[in-house]
């Protein structure tokens, strides 16, 4: 096909003028918008880095950065973790392998937003019940404060996405040739020392892109905020995607939304461009 | 492997596995119980004359659940169906034409999934606004810019696959690019097309915070439906829990008839 062919321009036409009027033109029309008062409809003066200024001292967005960082941190350790050891059991011959491997997957196909309600009654009614049976004391009263707020978001997320991160993890320790494992066993490696020494360095690059998908996902969530939470109480569990939704649609504050939404931009895009770095880095050593 | 250790792996599959489920036991179970019922022992089956299927009958009407589930399935079908559509055309004729300009356009459209949806969100929403396209059709155009980059690089990656003798056999019979494309290239994209597919359907469906702010009320997905009715029936559990396991059947259906497609398309849209 031609560059100056009409058929190349067809075929693109549709998907470039959407990218351009969901994607590119908003964004450059956000950028500028952030120097201003603008209020959804249209600004009346040039505030230069005001904005931004206020983002960093007086706005709660220092707050839900901290609270986000902290969530991304136990997080991203916590689903890989949990996630290569859900794929180390189910990739052993075992009967009903394949049915928890279903079973573990699944919650990752229910929205973040119905996932949130779920657990709200999970931790409210459930947790309180057994509490209460078992006296332990530790299971009443979740998510009525910031701790039990950031332990119950940590809880859901890593139930509804450990089944995606063992997916991953099974399809590269599929990848491992059988043939190096037995000859790992019949020069008498332990299952732990074929563990080190064969399958985690075989699966190293499984690590990373599972690292890299859990620490921007972690950054962007939002629904199971939304629903388990709400931010609450007293914004304490407020992270950083609600935190820039509600300066917007709650508190109409648009131009200060998306100053806030532009470092957001920055924050994402240095974890995607890492990895890509990483990517790229991994192949020449190999 | 030896056999106690087969079971004892058996056994902590199980016992996983039970933790894993606990959460849809419990809405289950707890949505047929009346209100006294939930509030006298959540841990326990409905029985002692609290069980009931009224919860159902209830939420079903005040969920709206016919037309949310039909404004939840047109939204996603037809989004999905122009998604593929027009994204493998785009990477067929960016695959197919070896440019710099084709490079640069494959980096503009990659380069597009760098910026979160909270960028754009505000500018695109008024924009949208002034044009009178906050409805459903205008967030299925949405969707089109917002998923397109992954759908088109995915579609890109197996297209050189496909021999481009293939392409040019047939020209020389005389069929133009969009018979070809349509004919010979695009049949043979059928695995990745599924895997495409299926990402989106599963992004879509559960898709909130974009419909949440374009969608007007008469045209409420299930998500939005369900937040909506959370609002309203605040601390009335009996009837929200049969609303989400009500939100929840689609889902396992279509997991249970797609089951092995769904595992190799979100393996390879992670992988890729």
């Amino acid at each position: 096909m031609k560059n100056r062919s009409l058929s190349f321009w067809l075929f693109l036409t549709p998907t470039l003028v959407a990218l351009a009027l969901v994607v590119f033109i908003p964004a450059i029309m956000g950028v500028f918008y952030s120097f201003t008062n603008w209020d959804g409809l249209g600004y009346t003066e040039m505030l230069g880095f005001k904005n931004y200024i206020t983002l960093f001292h007086n706005s709660g967005f220092i707050a839900a950065l901290w609270f986000t960082i902290k969530f991304v941190i136990v997080t991203v350790i916590l689903l890989n973790v949990i996630g290569l050891a859900l794929a180390l059991l189910v990739t052993q011959k075992f009967k009903g392998n394949n049915l928890l491997r279903t079973v573990f997957f699944m919650p990752n196909l229910i929205g973040g937003l119905i996932l949130g309600f779920i657990w709200q009654f999970i931790f409210t009614q459930a947790f309180d019940a057994l509490g209460k049976a078992f006296h332990m004391a530790w299971l009443t009263g979740w998510l009525t404060d910031a701790k039990t707020g950031f332990w119950g978001l940590v809880i859901v997320t890593v139930w509804q996405m450990s089944g995606y991160i063992m997916i991953i993890y099974i399809a590269y320790l599929q990848n491992i040739p059988s043939e190096v494992i037995e000859a790992a066993e019949m020069d008498g490696a332990s299952p732990w020392q074929r563990f080190v020494h064969i399958t985690f360095p075989m699966i190293a690059p499984a690590f990373t892109v599972c690292m890299f998908l859990t620490l921007s996902n972690g950054f962007k969530i939002y629904d199971q905020n939304l629903s388990l939470t709400n931010g609450g109480p007293y914004k304490s569990t407020e992270m950083l995607a609600m935190n820039i939704v509600n300066t917007a649609y709650s508190e109409n504050n648009f131009a200060l939304a998306e100053a806030k939404a532009l470092i957001f931009f920055l924050i994402v895009a240095a974890i995607s461009l890492l990895q890509v770095y990483y990517n790229r880095k991994r192949e020449v050593d190999l | 492997m030896k056999k106690t250790s087969r079971f004892f792996l058996g056994i902590l599959g199980l016992l996983l596995g039970i933790i894993w489920l606990f959460p849809f036991y419990m809405i289950l179970t707890n949505s047929f119980k009346t209100p006294k019922g939930i509030f006298a022992s959540v841990l326990s089956l409905p029985g002692n004359g609290q069980a009931t299927t009224t919860n159902y009958n209830n939420s079903f009407k005040a969920l709206d659940f016919i037309s949310s589930l039909g404004h939840s399935l047109l939204i996603t079908v037809v989004s999905v169906l122009i998604l593929v559509l027009f994204s493998s055309m785009a990477a067929y004729a960016l695959q197919r034409n070896k440019s710099k300009l084709s490079g640069a356009l494959l980096m503009l459209f990659v380069s597009a999934m760098l910026i979160p949806f909270q960028t754009v969100m505000i500018p695109l929403t008024a924009n949208f606004g002034q044009a009178h396209m906050l409805n459903m059709w205008g967030l299925m155009f949405m969707y089109l810019g917002f998923d397109a980059s992954l759908s088109i690089f995915l579609y890109q990656g197996t297209m050189g696959s496909i021999p481009i003798a293939m392409d040019e056999s047939a020209e020389l019979e005389g069929a133009n690019r969009f018979q070809i494309f349509f004919k010979i290239v695009f049949p043979m994209l059928t695995p990745i097309t599924v895997t495409v597919g299926i990402l989106n359907i599963i992004a879509i469906w559960n898709d909130y915070l974009l419909p949440s702010l374009v969608l007007p009320q008469n045209q409420y997905t299930i998500p939005l439906q369900m937040f909506f009715f959370f609002g309203q029936y605040t601390k009335q559990w009996h009837l929200a829990l049969a609303g989400l396991t009500l939100s929840i059947i689609p889902v396992i259906i279509f997991y249970i008839f797609a089951q092995r497609y769904i595992i190799k398309g979100v393996t390879d849209g992670a992988v890729k």
